[in-house]
């Protein structure tokens, strides 16, 4: 019984030897949580940063943003600073919404982030708010999430009373207001368009893109910036330290580290810091700081580089790099930092099963073909898993897949049959990604294991056909019976 | 059961007057409903349209979108297990197997005593402590089969009273954000471009002429 983890213990945070923590200082600081251990202890003093970028014109820190090539951390790999430059000059009001509806099956970043370090955040929403000219920033924390709730709230009653957040921060004539707002339980309201509908009090349905980019047409049809929780946890440690350190980490593409979540078959699952571009799948299995290996004397059989949504891979690919540029054209995405690795006494069927079932329950039902594509994609699958398959059902399953997600779906490299890669993403007949996610598990189940799902088919109980007892019907008609 | 109570009318107060518009206080609000009576009731809804300017309908119409929201009495824990992939990999399937036998309820009952709802949910960012269980969205990780009994167990007898508070309660600490504290909080079409904004294009129009 490990009682309540609900603050510090039962995580495994790491960073490897070396590496310089941007956003995980404070994860093992049992009072990294409050403005007085924001303030002393961690890889910069808290708030510091916030005085350095008021110094400076708006304009100048979004162009510091800008040459750091900050990514966004949320899924889809964004430059921020680019992100920022969308909003149409001179209409007001402009608003930015923090993402903190981590909700990516195998994602745990965002949660320890608001947990531990709540005021990292806040400092992160300040210097966006100052450089994009947004008066108002709406935390929208994932309604699951309690005790983020809570450190988040009290970490912001702290920075109301300190006058960091509020009228005139910090006697200069910059005044934002930051608030908490919370879910209640949708993963699609991880999409932006669909989060500003949910902060608009209205169901989690993504909007159409045209026209409602939310930098032009967002919250309250205004311009809106929605940035990833991590994303915006970066900023203080870059205004303290300066852009050109930032650079130095990672590689030219894809700078800084990123928070990866590594769970299943490993030995010492965790939540690490690590470079980007430099890291590779293979470190982050092996190696004793991070994921010590597989799963006591067994083998790795497949992973999901990315979350649930991504293209899974293999053995042949764990000496990629963490670079969505490699990764990508290989067929797959870096996502949302989680790392699934499953060991080979995992069935491929039942956990395809799983990821989609999940997409299944999760679609919101505004498009036809995710709404009943995703349905029939777990029924077939849960036959096939039941034993009650039925011959025909793969490319079944497959056509399903192709009315939500058409023509080649991105798809790792395969030696073992002879493929290349498809680069990602996917095409799409829907509003938003959730549904062609859905397809992901399965033509990366079916293209490597096969077999698997065939043997689900052929197992099916047929009438026995006795030597003993004459047989009531012909052998042929038996084997019609079979399958009828 | 009932609509909100007078404190709790002006708590919804204070959080309308957070948003530039009053209807994103509506899940707040539906938060807060819960919080009272443990389900969301359908006076409460009302109460919460008429706060916020809306029909009961609408607000229906978005609480049901969210599995959060319980439109009908539930026990006052509700226990969810993640059976997701990472904790699948890892024994969510079969932990969930064990809570149904264990409390005689499948997955979204509740048991006759009304102390328990067991749930079977997606996943709830605790991928690394898999399997991971939440006791109304307060986190277990790492839960066996027999960890699963010792909770039950300590929760049946009063243990975690201190950390897991009755179902609809999410935080226990709320943002203080009191009207005079506010800073820029109006309807969008009184929003104006921002001092700071201004000031710098301002001086930078200055920089140029000069």
């Amino acid at each position: 019984m490990n009682g309540i983890v609900n603050s510090l213990g039962g995580t495994n945070t790491s960073v490897a030897p070396g590496t310089p923590r941007i956003v995980s200082s404070r994860f093992d600081e049992p009072q990294g949580h409050t403005l007085e251990g924001y303030r002393s202890t961690g890889s910069y003093r808290g708030y510091e940063g916030l005085r350095a970028v008021l110094d400076m014109g708006p304009d100048e820190a979004g162009e510091m943003v800008k040459e750091a090539t900050l990514l966004g951390r949320g899924g889809a790999g964004f430059p921020a600073g680019v992100k920022w430059g969308f909003c149409p000059p001179g209409v007001w009001p402009r608003y930015i919404v923090v993402n903190g509806d981590e909700s990516e099956p195998g994602t745990y970043k965002d949660r320890v982030l608001m947990e531990r370090d709540p005021h990292q955040l806040i400092e992160g929403c300040l210097i966006a708010a100052y450089a994009i000219g947004a008066a108002q920033v709406f935390l929208y924390v994932r309604g699951e999430m309690a005790h983020a709730q809570e450190r988040v709230a009290a970490a912001l009653n702290e920075a109301y009373e300190a006058n960091l957040v509020g009228r005139n921060i910090l006697g200069t004539d910059f005044s934002v207001d930051i608030v908490l707002t919370w879910g209640a339980g949708a993963y699609i309201v991880g999409e932006e368009t669909a989060l500003i509908e949910s902060l608009e009090g209205h169901r989690g349905m993504p909007r159409l893109k045209p026209p409602f980019f939310p930098a032009a047409k967002g919250l309250y049809m205004r311009p809106t910036v929605v940035n990833n929780v991590e994303t915006l946890s970066n900023l203080p440690w870059m205004a303290n330290h300066g852009v050109s350190e930032y650079r130095a980490i990672g590689t030219e593409n894809s700078p800084g580290t990123r928070l990866i979540a590594l769970s299943g078959h490993v030995n010492s699952p965790g939540v690490f810091e690590v470079p980007q571009g430099t890291t590779t799948f293979r470190d982050l299995f092996e190696s004793p700081e991070f994921g010590g290996g597989i799963r006591d004397g067994h083998e790795l059989k497949m992973f999901i580089p990315g979350g649930a949504s991504a293209p899974w891979f293999f053995a042949e690919h764990v000496d990629l790099p963490l670079e969505a540029k490699v990764v990508g054209p290989e067929g797959s995405m870096l996502g949302s930092g989680a790392v699934v690795v499953m060991d080979e006494t995992t069935d491929a069927v039942r956990a395809c099963l799983r990821i989609v079932r999940f997409f299944a329950r999760e679609s919101c039902g505004k498009c036809t073909p995710c709404r009943e594509g995703t349905t029939w994609e777990e029924q077939i699958l849960t036959r096939l898993l039941e034993g009650h398959g039925r011959p025909g059902d793969l490319e079944l399953l497959l056509d399903v897949a192709d009315n939500i997600s058409p023509g080649p779906y991105p798809v790792a490299s395969d030696p073992q049959n002879s493929l290349e890669a498809v680069p990602y993403p996917p095409r799409q007949t829907t509003i938003c990604p959730l549904g062609p996610s859905s397809v992901a598990p399965i033509t990366s189940a079916i293209r490597r294991f096969r077999s698997e799902f065939t043997d689900k088919i052929t197992r099916r109980p047929s009438i026995p056909v006795g030597s003993e007892t004459p047989a009531p019907a012909t052998a042929a008609t038996a084997g019609e019976v079979g399958h009828g | 059961m009932a609509r909100l109570n007078e404190a709790n009318e002006q708590l919804a107060r204070a959080i309308i007057a957070r948003y530039p518009e009053p209807r994103s206080a509506l899940i707040p609000l539906c938060h807060l409903a819960q919080e009272q009576d443990g389900w969301l009731d359908e006076d409460a809804m009302a109460h919460v349209a008429e706060l916020i300017g809306c029909t009961p309908a609408q607000v229906l119409g978005t609480a049901s979108f969210y599995e959060m929201f319980k439109l009908h009495p539930v026990g006052k824990y509700c226990i969810n297990v993640c059976t997701n992939i990472s904790c699948q990999l890892l024994g969510g399937e079969e932990l969930l197997e064990h809570a149904e036998s264990r409390l005689g309820v499948r997955s979204g009952g509740t048991t006759p005593d009304g102390m328990f709802t067991l749930e079977d949910v997606e996943c709830v960012a605790a991928c690394t402590e898999a399997p991971a269980v939440q006791v109304n969205y307060r986190y277990f990780h790492r839960v066996g089969i027999e960890d699963f009994d010792a909770l039950i167990d300590a929760l049946l007898a009063g243990e975690l009273d201190d950390v897991v508070p009755p179902h609809g309660t999410l935080a226990k600490v709320r943002q203080d954000l009191a009207a005079d504290r506010i800073a820029n909080i109006t309807a969008p079409e009184d929003q104006e471009m921002p001092v700071w904004i201004a000031r710098a294009e301002a001086s930078a129009g200055e920089g140029a002429a000069t």
